[in-house]
């Protein structure tokens, strides 16, 4: 068999080496029977238990989507869980089944059936998704009144290929030692890539054809840093992807010594490593991992179903991470959503990446960012709160952001109520026009922060989650790295200091170039610090800086990482995958 | 029996949330509960029939109320219907903003 190697958008990091699983969601077959008299208390028994079994299926599952998705992400299965809950429905069913004396999958394809095809019919976008998560909803009833175990063909570790996975499938097929994720579809937002991602379990998505040219049993190996999938690999690959595990696996363990250690160059350079977080509870993990502080806190998980909460709803959660970290420091950002998430009458944008969002709301609407402000204003009391606006694009923006932060202060003196004076004031660089500005900009605030992922999305017009064009989405494109650069030096010329926060701060190719381009911090997941340390205490400083130098003369990002791939192998091999 | 007709005034109609709060209240009353909309009649107490209504912001829908504490049931769900189910009308006020907006 020939060996094939198709190229996809790298979704979840890692490598699995292993057979083929193809993924076709099966429709169950329902077929008529006649039931006797006698049958049908069975018959509807078999009806409730399987309604039950749904039920608790569908309650893991949105849990688990919560947790990993947010509330947000985790809407389809409340919905689901909301159809299930109709008793009108159910007893129809049993009803009918007790007067036209058939079994019981039947009935319920039968009067489900004519509500998903009076959904289909409608012109409304929302209710034919809703038929999709009606259609869904019954074949798991009727998989359950069959008892079908939908797993059973999991005997053993398997690559799963499919042309798509809903959310459900990916959080299901991980319980069953699933090796990695392939699929035709999907981009590097999608939710089975954050899901992958949140589960560590490597995936490739979008190869368009992958389930044309894989079979089930076919070997497969999975490339989840290059995007690749490899089927039919012969010998000496599987050798060498093995081998490549295998130093994985060993580095790994490596990292983990380096816990204690400091974030230091092997000339004497310290930078700081921070952590972001979305939740509170992470700050342990953060902690735990080695950050020296919490880099980013994402606040729109308060957020709930449209709700802000309170002034003082709001500070017991920011409270909460202050006092974990003291006595390092917490960025709080404020809201970075669109109008969207909060005003259910939010009229459509045609462009909502470029509409109503994160400070442009903020400054619209003084009755959310104000509360939000005091907020964080009373949780800096011990003085290791810095707060940070997203989404600026202007000079104008960060001045009536000012003024904002000192309404807040002056409406909290009022109060009587005592917070930290000389709060640090930050924001994100992520439009290209405040990058542009930098200069400017700097000597009005108190740091930097670059925000990589929407700062490459509007400086290359490319809507990373499409899976048509992402993969033009490039990190190391030229004009990325200079825009970066000039940032870090135009902080620096006004004497404050940059971070990091976007993804590209946690890659290790990317962090060589933005040390040597002398970043003061770099803020991460909390699973990617012991990484950025390794390679901090690989480097020199100087080399470092040799390297971002000869790095911005390229002019294409392939040249650019064909030269870091290069440089890198001999400083750190384990990274040069 | 107690005929209305009601007029749907919340942007996103009667999807999952506001067919879901409308389904619980209507459970609430012993009274029979049904919905028209263009002919087709459903079960005011099945979120699935009243999600497969489709009702956008601005459907007439004829709702029905036959049983002992039907006046009751009316009343309430009326109600529910007039308050747009509870929605912020937030933007309304921004409406006015899009024109410095064009490129």
């Amino acid at each position: 068999m020939a060996v094939k190697i198709i190229e996809g958008i790298p979704a979840s990091p890692g490598i699995a080496i292993g057979i083929a699983l193809k993924y076709e969601k099966l429709k169950p077959k329902v077929t008529k029977k006649e039931i006797k008299e006698h049958e049908i208390d069975v018959e509807i028994d078999r009806f409730l238990r399987a309604i039950e079994r749904s039920k608790s299926e569908l309650h893991k599952i949105f849990t688990l989507a919560v947790e990993k998705l947010g509330s947000e992400g985790a809407q389809i299965f409340e919905a689901q869980l909301l159809m299930l809950d109709d008793k009108v429905i159910i007893d129809r069913i049993i009803e009918r089944i007790k007067i036209e004396r058939v079994n019981a999958e039947f009935i319920v394809n039968d009067e489900v059936d004519k509500y998903i095809k009076f959904m289909q019919s409608s012109g409304d976008d929302y209710l034919k998704e809703r038929a999709h998560d009606l259609e869904d909803l019954k074949n798991r009833v009727i998989r359950n009144i069959q008892q079908e175990k939908w797993l059973s063909r999991f005997d053993s570790s398997r690559i799963v290929v499919a042309e798509n996975l809903t959310p459900a499938d990916t959080l299901l097929f991980s319980r069953n030692q699933v090796l990695g994720y392939v699929t035709d579809l999907g981009g590097i937002t999608s939710h089975t890539a954050i899901l992958a991602r949140a589960l560590k379990i490597p995936a490739v998505v979008g190869l368009r054809e992958a389930t044309k040219f894989i079979k089930t049993g076919d070997t497969v190996i999975l490339d989840g840093y290059k995007g690749i999938v490899i089927v039919n690999p012969d010998q000496s690959l599987i050798d060498e992807y093995q081998e490549k595990l295998a130093r994985i696996s060993e580095f790994e363990k490596k990292l983990e010594q380096l816990k204690f250690l400091p974030a230091e160059t092997i000339d004497g350079k310290k930078f700081t490593l921070l952590a972001n977080i979305e939740f509170p509870d992470e700050v342990d993990e953060a902690i735990q991992k080695g950050a020296e502080g919490i880099g980013l806190f994402r606040t729109e998980y308060i957020i709930n179903n449209g709700i802000i909460p309170d002034e003082d709803e709001q500070f017991e959660e920011y409270i909460k991470v202050a006092e974990k970290i003291y006595p390092g420091k917490v960025v709080i950002r404020t809201f970075d959503i669109g109008g969207d998430k909060i005003f259910r009458d939010y009229r459509k944008e045609a462009n909502p990446f470029l509409g109503w969002r994160g400070i442009r709301v903020g400054l619209d609407k003084p009755d959310i960012l104000l509360p939000q402000l005091r907020a964080i204003l009373r949780a800096s009391i011990k003085r290791n709160v810095m707060v940070m606006f997203p989404m600026v694009a202007s000079l104008e923006e960060v001045r009536e952001i000012k003024k904002m932060l000192e309404l807040a202060k002056s409406q909290l003196r009022e109060r009587g109520i005592k917070f930290d004076e000389g709060i640090k004031l930050g924001i994100m660089i992520e439009v290209p026009s405040a990058a542009l500005m930098a200069k400017e900009i700097a000597k009005e605030v108190n740091f930097f922060s670059i925000g990589t992922n929407d700062l490459i999305q509007y400086t290359l017009a490319v809507d990373r989650g499409n899976e048509t064009v992402a993969k033009i989405y490039q990190e190391f494109h030229p004009a990325i790295l200079r825009l970066i650069q000039f940032v870090i030096e135009s902080a620096h010329r006004a004497r404050i200091p940059v971070s990091m926060c976007g993804e590209m701060a946690g890659d290790p190719y990317a962090s060589i170039l933005l040390i040597g381009f002398g970043i003061d911090e770099l803020s991460v997941a909390p699973d990617s610090i012991l990484r950025i340390k390794q390679v901090i205490r690989s480097v020199k400083y100087k080399d470092a800086k040799r390297i971002s130098r000869r790095a911005l003369v390229f002019k294409t990002q392939e040249e650019v990482k064909a030269f870091i791939s290069k440089e890198l192998k001999g400083i750190i091999p384990e990274f040069a995958f | 029996m107690i005929k209305k007709e009601v007029e749907i005034k919340n942007r996103t109609g009667l999807h999952t949330r506001p067919a879901a709060m409308l389904v619980k209240l209507a459970s609430k009353f012993k009274s029979d509960f049904f919905i028209e909309k263009n002919g087709v009649e459903v079960n005011g107490k099945s979120i699935i029939g009243v999600m497969s209504l489709a009702a956008e912001q601005g459907s007439k829908l004829t709702l029905k109320f036959i049983g002992e504490d039907e006046v009751e049931a009316a009343r309430a769900i009326i109600e529910l219907f007039e308050s747009g189910f509870g929605e912020i009308e937030e933007l309304k006020k921004d409406e006015n903003r899009d024109g410095s907006q064009n490129n």
